[in-house]
């Protein structure tokens, strides 16, 4: 890291992400000292984008999309359905750390509304059946 | 009117993972003409003469884009290609990355030639990760032909921020920082990323490229309205029996789209562009689709009779509000306060004053917004005031007949 530009900020934030599941303070600090750049500038980006969490997350992300096309589809019921399989509301972890659940803005799967993404991967056309069983593949 | 494909041309007709289907179909003569037949002034006088404007939303003309750019004194040239396709109800790029990623990287091995450019950026949004894989292999693929030896295309990914898809926060987002629009001027063409001239082209539009570079400028200039050459991807999702992505010659009519293609029914209004785009009660199905009509990114969501207008707006509101960047004060704290506003009368708490305080904020909004969020996003609500009042009306007198009967005097 040390050869690291201040323009390499946003991809070292994405890289630590991925590796920790979220950004600590420490990591924040040691972040800025390597790229000289102030604190708070590393805290503004880090906490700017959706995709990047200073709070501990789970081992799997779950991002119900909530904006309009999936919301004319039901998309309360896939949200509904998330609570009652793993007993936590959006923005919590589980107890275990195996699922973090979140709302998203739109991810661009209107045609397969209602959709989520479980990490990287999409789903859609989300049923309670097709949750339950899309859950059980990440452990 | 049946579809008209010229952007979607290769889709379900190549193997998107096999660049030899690509080459069976023309793949790459266009960008081998260019190279051995025209300068680059001369492909970006064709791009220009063919009338190609931006299928982002903001239609802007391309060959001028990248005349600024060409004529712009700087140490390096960029070019980026924006895949960030964040805007409510659209998945077209998605569409296009995912069944025809030649096109695109024909399209911007000819813009670089044109600009001079010799590195290239895709910004891909976060959410389209799972496009990555497939799109380094094709790049690489067409490396191995010999095809870029001039250009240097790089795939950046986002970080989840519907803004960076505005091109000046964009190029932010690719120098390392939060996603804010800039102040403008200068305009990307003349200072852009890493303070050098940058082009910014939509997915679509660079798609758009080899074609007219292969059938020459008057060919396409032939194709559409007055001001709107082409097709346009229109990607309609919402109340509608085959949601999906369509190509229509520019022009075509909000109905034949929706009904004939979707198979829309009962439909009560539909919304043109995104979150922040205009809302058309079922009256207006005869208008046209075009940067003179409406147009936007080509997102297009489809209400049916049972849904609420009023819950529709502000839930795009809302949307609005949190993927604004904050940076100026329009679009910041106005999303915000309409957040607040139309959810007091969608949830029975409306007062009859928030009517005006809307339609004075809108105009505010749109005046002095620093970007296209803040610009665009009041214009859902003037549309549904224009076309929907009674709705509005009705919540209103209703609430406060509620609250005068528990007492709770207008405040």
């Amino acid at each position: 890291m040390t050869n690291s530009h201040r323009y390499d900020l946003l991809i070292l934030l994405k890289r630590l992400q991925s590796e920790h599941s979220f950004l600590s303070r420490e990591r924040l600090v040691k972040i800025s000292q390597e790229l000289k750049l102030p604190h708070n500038e590393v805290y503004g980006v880090s906490t700017f984008y959706s995709f990047l969490s200073i709070k501990p997350q789970g081992g799997n992300v779950i991002r119900i999309c909530k904006s309009v096309p999936c919301h004319l589809h039901e998309s309360q019921m896939a949200i509904d359905c998330i609570k009652e399989e793993l007993g936590i509301s959006p923005g919590e972890v589980t107890k275990d750390g195996r699922f973090s659940f979140e709302l998203t803005n739109c991810i661009g799967a209107c045609d397969m509304a209602p959709a989520m993404m479980v990490n990287d991967d999409v789903h859609g056309n989300l049923t309670p059946e097709k949750i339950s069983k899309i859950l059980k593949n990440y452990t | 009117m049946p579809e008209t494909r010229i952007v979607l041309k290769n889709c379900g007709q190549i193997d998107p993972g096999d660049v030899k289907t690509y080459l069976d179909r023309d793949g790459f003569s266009a960008l081998k003409k260019c190279e051995e037949e025209m300068s680059p002034e001369e492909v970006i006088r064709q791009v220009k003469a063919s009338g190609l404007l931006g299928r982002g939303g903001a239609g802007f003309n391309c060959g001028l884009k990248w005349e600024l750019a060409r004529k712009a004194e700087g140490k390096n040239k960029y070019l980026i290609c924006n895949a960030d396709e964040g805007e409510v109800g659209t998945f077209k790029d998605r569409y296009i990355l995912t069944n025809d990623s030649f096109s695109l990287i024909e399209g911007m091995a000819i813009a670089g030639y044109a600009l001079g450019a010799r590195k290239a950026y895709v910004y891909l949004r976060a959410e389209y990760h799972f496009l990555s894989d497939a799109l380094k292999q094709s790049l690489k693929q067409v490396k191995d032909l010999g095809f870029l030896k001039n250009i240097d295309i790089q795939i950046l990914e986002g970080a989840g921020a519907y803004i960076c898809g505005e091109e000046s926060a964009l190029m932010d987002s690719i120098e390392g920082k939060r996603g804010e629009a800039r102040y403008k001027p200068p305009f990307p063409p003349i200072k852009g990323l890493f303070e050098q001239p940058t082009v910014i082209n939509n997915v679509e539009t660079l798609v758009n490229v080899p074609q007219i570079i292969l059938n020459g400028a008057d060919w396409f200039n032939g194709i559409g309205t007055k001001k709107s050459k082409g097709t346009k991807v229109f990607s309609v999702s919402g109340d509608v029996e085959r949601p999906g992505v369509y190509e229509l010659v520019m022009g075509s009519r909000l109905r034949e789209l929706v009904i004939d293609l979707a198979g829309a029914s009962e439909t009560k209004a539909v919304q043109v562009g995104g979150a922040s785009g205009s809302i058309l009660p079922t009256h207006k199905l005869e208008t046209k689709l075009s940067y003179e009509t409406v147009l936007g990114s080509g997102g297009i969501t489809v209400f049916n009779k049972t849904r609420d207008i009023i819950d529709i707006v502000y839930r795009n509101m809302e949307f609005l509000a949190e993927e604004s960047c904050g940076k100026c004060t329009p679009c910041r704290e106005g999303t915000e306060v309409m957040v607040e506003i139309l959810g007091r009368i969608n949830h029975g708490n409306g007062m009859e004053q928030d009517i005006k305080v809307l339609k004075e904020l809108s105009q505010t909004m749109s005046l002095a917004s620093l970007c296209g969020l803040g610009q665009a996003a009041p214009a859902p609500v003037l549309d549904s005031l224009k076309y929907f009042r009674d709705e509005y009306d009705q919540r209103i007198t209703q609430s406060l007949y509620l609250r005068s009967l528990k007492g709770i005097r207008q405040m």
